[in-house]
């Protein structure tokens, strides 16, 4: 693995996530080809693109919730901290247990209060008990700026929250695990404008700590809070730029016609 | 809408008098009136079904009708006990179904059969080895009834749980073990306690495979290996009985039987409104 991250010119310190001749299919059909990426650690990074060019599967492969479908697999390699996550003595369900994802519908588990669908992520690595787990817990939901919202409430049930809210517990949910690294797939996409950007203002405190990857169908949105910011069409990763770069000077012609608006 | 639709009448939300529109409105008019008419027959339909029997029934109900055993024909008052404990061993005799989609096949076979088949087979299974009619038996035959009931019911509600929770489960990094016993499962609680509740209802009333495992009696029975009475066993002999009083008798039964039936889908729907009213 050192030497695929040697060849890029880059130290391995400074690559948070390395994705190399990555292929992903749905039984038959290939959704993702020969994807070589590599994401820089602290850093928010926005897959963008039409719908079916692949963005959502492209960061299902980053924790292996891919193979969660049916019939779906995966070649090339992810090299995350060193660890090829799809060499064959992984078992996915330690990959995810060190990554957090956040959906585009917020699914917080209905049958479980607000405190323990924060305290899962926790309990499932077994972060914390007792005294040490409410701390956490508090301490999670502080950072999804939601604990004001719900101190008083910790016992009810998540759906009496709203959208936005119920969002961002999933993403305390997702904190809990302690991960370095934050999935999101569209996270947004069924919220309204105002929870949209305290999601946004979110994201953008989390960078400090974690290096979050998001699918977003909304280019605004990628260029308000990413980085870098990457096309997908087809299947294909067509560029990866810096975002302002990405969007005021893109270097191929279908990243041109996609952001100006002409297809998609 | 196109602006010439528009353009050949001065309000676009006045309906305008062809005979498209006439056509619509006496369908619409004369589907309200059918379906209205088919609700009433049915509810009409059951009401004196229920009326007739809680009136052939009801003078019968008194405490003697719970606890005293079935009297020689010609004695007053009598009672419906050993049926009633019969039918509560029964039901608690039965167990739960798998709700393994990979027997769904099995499972419908097993839908189509008429019940009377399972009779026999519990009649194969333990009647004819043991020589004798028995309560366990007719557990195992009504329990093996309401497998494909259960184990369809509980298949349906797990399926309606949101694929979302499966995925939030799984990104979390929990087992598929872990995933359906402590997401899914809960999830779908109440409806799998409705699929159980309502099989139990289902077999309350069967007869069938009673008659050859069962046996029925008129005598107090402990012992779950010897015959045992059931409600629908002792309609079935009553009615059959040429003593009047007898067949009154059987109403009163059919009625306790329709209020096990009623307060069982009354339970159901409490405890799924319940859930509704947690959910919100």
């Amino acid at each position: 693995m050192q030497e695929l991250v040697a060849s890029e010119g880059q130290s391995q310190a400074e690559i948070a996530i390395d994705i190399q001749r990555l292929d992903a299919w749905y039984g038959p059909s290939q959704a993702l080809f020969d994807v070589n990426l590599s994401i820089l650690p602290l850093s928010v990074s926005a897959a963008i693109g039409p719908s079916g060019s692949g963005k959502s599967t492209f960061v299902r492969c980053l924790n292996r919730m891919h193979e969660e479908v049916f019939g779906a697999r995966v070649t090339g390699s992810v090299v995350i901290e060193g660890v090829n996550i799809y060499a064959p003595t992984i078992n996915p369900i330690y990959v995810r247990r060190h990554i957090g994802m956040v959906f585009q519908q917020p699914n917080p588990l209905p049958s479980r209060s607000i405190y323990e669908n924060v305290a899962i992520g926790a309990r499932i690595n077994g972060l914390a008990k007792g005294r040490a787990l409410d701390e956490l817990v508090e301490r999670r939901l502080r950072q999804a700026a939601l604990w004001d919202e719900v101190k008083d409430r910790l016992s009810g049930a998540p759906t009496q929250l709203s959208g936005g809210q119920q969002q961002r517990l999933c993403i305390a949910r997702a904190l809990a695990l302690e991960p370095h690294i934050v999935l999101m797939d569209e996270p947004c996409s069924a919220l309204d404008p105002i929870a949209t950007l305290q999601v946004e203002d979110l994201i953008r405190q989390l960078k400090q700590h974690y290096t979050i990857v998001i699918v977003t169908h909304n280019l605004q949105q990628a260029a308000r809070v990413a980085d870098r910011t990457a096309f997908f069409l087809s299947g294909h990763l067509v560029e990866e730029e810096a975002t302002a770069e990405f969007f005021s000077h893109p270097k191929q012609k279908e990243t041109e016609d996609f952001i100006t608006g002409r297809f998609g | 809408m196109s602006v010439t639709a528009q353009s050949t009448k001065s309000n676009p939300f006045e309906a305008e008098r062809n005979g498209l529109q006439l056509r619509r409105s006496i369908v619409n008019k004369l589907s309200i009136i059918l379906t209205g008419f088919f609700a009433i027959c049915a509810s009409l339909f059951l009401i004196y079904l229920i009326g007739y029997i809680a009136a052939k029934g009801l003078q019968f109900i008194n405490a003697n009708f719970f606890t005293q055993r079935p009297r020689a024909p010609g004695e007053t008052g009598g009672g419906w006990a050993t049926a009633l404990q019969g039918s509560a061993i029964f039901l608690s005799e039965v167990g739960r179904g798998p709700f393994a989609s990979f027997v769904r096949f099995l499972v419908d076979t097993l839908t189509g059969i008429p019940t009377i088949i399972f009779g026999l087979f519990a009649w194969v299974l333990i009647v004819v080895p043991s020589h004798s009619f028995s309560a366990v038996s007719g557990g195992v035959a009504l329990g093996i009834i309401m497998i494909p009931t259960v184990a369809r019911a509980t298949e349906e509600v797990l399926r309606l749980v949101p694929n979302d929770q499966r995925e939030a489960s799984a990104a979390l990094g929990a087992t598929h073990s872990r995933t359906i016993m402590q997401v899914v499962v809960p999830a779908a609680r109440s409806g799998i306690v409705t699929g159980v509740m309502l099989a139990l209802a289902r077999v309350a009333g069967e007869t069938a495979p009673l008659l050859m495992t069962a046996g029925g009696t008129p005598f107090f029975n402990t012992n779950l290996f010897h015959q045992i009475d059931a409600i629908p066993l002792r309609i079935f002999n009553f009615t059959l009985s040429p003593y009047q009083i007898e067949r009154d008798q059987a109403f009163s039964g059919a009625l306790v039987l329709i209020v096990f039936v009623v307060i069982t889908s009354l339970a159901v729907r409490w405890a799924t409104g319940g859930f509704k009213r947690r959910g919100r």
